[in-house]
């Protein structure tokens, strides 16, 4: 749910970070926060375990510049992503504009991405989105890795618009692919609202 | 889209602005904010500058969010009232027509019964102000079939491109 403020010119719009557990959706958002210029962001909250583990979601505000005059923000969020934190990954879904996936390339994590796709589509339809109507993009993240499964693959296996979704071949740790990604569904989000609802 | 966007015009974003200033007077607060659920800042006064507002909004969604879900698991619809006692500090956050959240922070120059009794009648004249809204968002959507008119209508690739240059 986008909120467009017409009297102080300013429009926001939430991206969140979606996908199975250890897959590096922190990951992407710790490196934006640390290659954004300081003017541009906001502070990144992580609400974590004693052990790093995303307990509720982080969130990371950036200001991007203006687009026709207003103001845009975007505000990043992550979802935990193991299994039993489902209720809170549903929460964080409400109001979400643009969904971005992190596929964990490793041929042994296929299935946690399989489930967890299936868990966005139904979380999503019980805020009432449908994952083939919002703008949603794929990150296939860890190409780095030596175990990793082929992009078409992947594709095959996660892959659900007609035609495809945008996919981005991504290392989080190493910052490739990061803004690609976050720039791929931003445009999705801000083409979405030229349509009219 | 699942649900309506949320669209503020000068016209109510004043009144609103109006609404929270004289609460954190009646009140005798520090900062009174209003978030909407998605955890969007929507209008704020008092002492903040040096308070992190955009944060301070997401985690409030977030609790808020969180309460909802505790509330839906023990059979209640919502708990409509928070409130988090500090040493010095005090937050008392509570929902305003079902979709916006009401921050008040006060410190020991107020007290609890009395952030109660202001945001009790805050609340109503926002509710008025924000059933305009509504109304107004229907009344555009009925004449145009839209919401509203898309600043992002012309929207190009190079607008996109530039705000990540």
């Amino acid at each position: 749910m986008t909120f467009i403020n017409y009297a102080s010119r300013e429009i926001n719009c939430k991206i969140v970070y979606y996908g199975p557990g250890l897959c590096g959706k922190t990951t992407n958002l710790q490196w934006i926060y640390e290659k954004t210029n300081p003017n541009a962001k906001g502070k990144l909250i992580s609400l974590a375990t004693e052990t790093d583990r995303t307990l509720f979601f982080d969130f990371l505000p950036l200001e991007l510049g203006t687009v026709r005059g207003f103001k845009t923000r975007f505000h990043l969020y992550t979802v935990p992503g193991q299994v039993f934190y489902d209720a809170s990954r549903k929460l964080i879904l409400k109001g979400v504009d643009g969904v971005i996936f992190v596929a964990d390339s490793q041929v042994e994590r296929m299935d946690a991405n399989v489930e967890a796709i299936e868990n966005l589509m139904v979380n999503l339809k019980s805020q009432g989105y449908d994952l083939l109507n919002i703008p949603y993009v794929l990150q296939l993240n860890k190409r780095d890795l030596p175990n990793v499964a082929t992009v078409d693959e992947m594709k095959q296996a996660l892959q659900r618009k007609n035609p495809g979704e945008p996919v981005y071949e991504a290392c989080a740790a190493r910052g490739t692919g990061v803004f690609e990604t976050l720039k791929g569904v931003a445009k999705l989000v801000l083409a979405d609202l030229t349509k009219t609802q | 889209m699942a649900a309506p966007d949320i669209v503020m015009y000068e016209e109510e974003f004043n009144q609103i602005k109006g609404i929270i200033a004289k609460l954190r007077v009646d009140a005798n607060s520090k900062v009174v904010f209003l978030v909407d659920k998605n955890g969007q800042q929507i209008a704020a006064h008092g002492d903040i500058e040096n308070l992190d507002t955009t944060s301070l909004a997401s985690l409030t969604a977030g609790n808020v969010a969180a309460t909802d879900g505790l509330a839906r698991l023990i059979g209640e619809k919502e708990f409509s009232i928070l409130f988090h006692e500090g040493e010095k500090d005090n937050i008392h956050i509570s929902i305003v027509a079902s979709r916006v959240i009401l921050v008040v922070i006060f410190d020991e120059r107020s007290s609890l019964g009395l952030v109660r009794l202001r945001v009790k009648k805050a609340s109503e004249e926002l509710n008025r102000v924000f059933s305009n809204i509504m109304a107004k968002v229907e009344k555009e959507r009925a004449s145009t079939g839209t919401t509203f008119e898309s600043p992002f209508a012309e929207i190009t690739d190079e607008d996109i491109d530039s705000l990540f240059s």
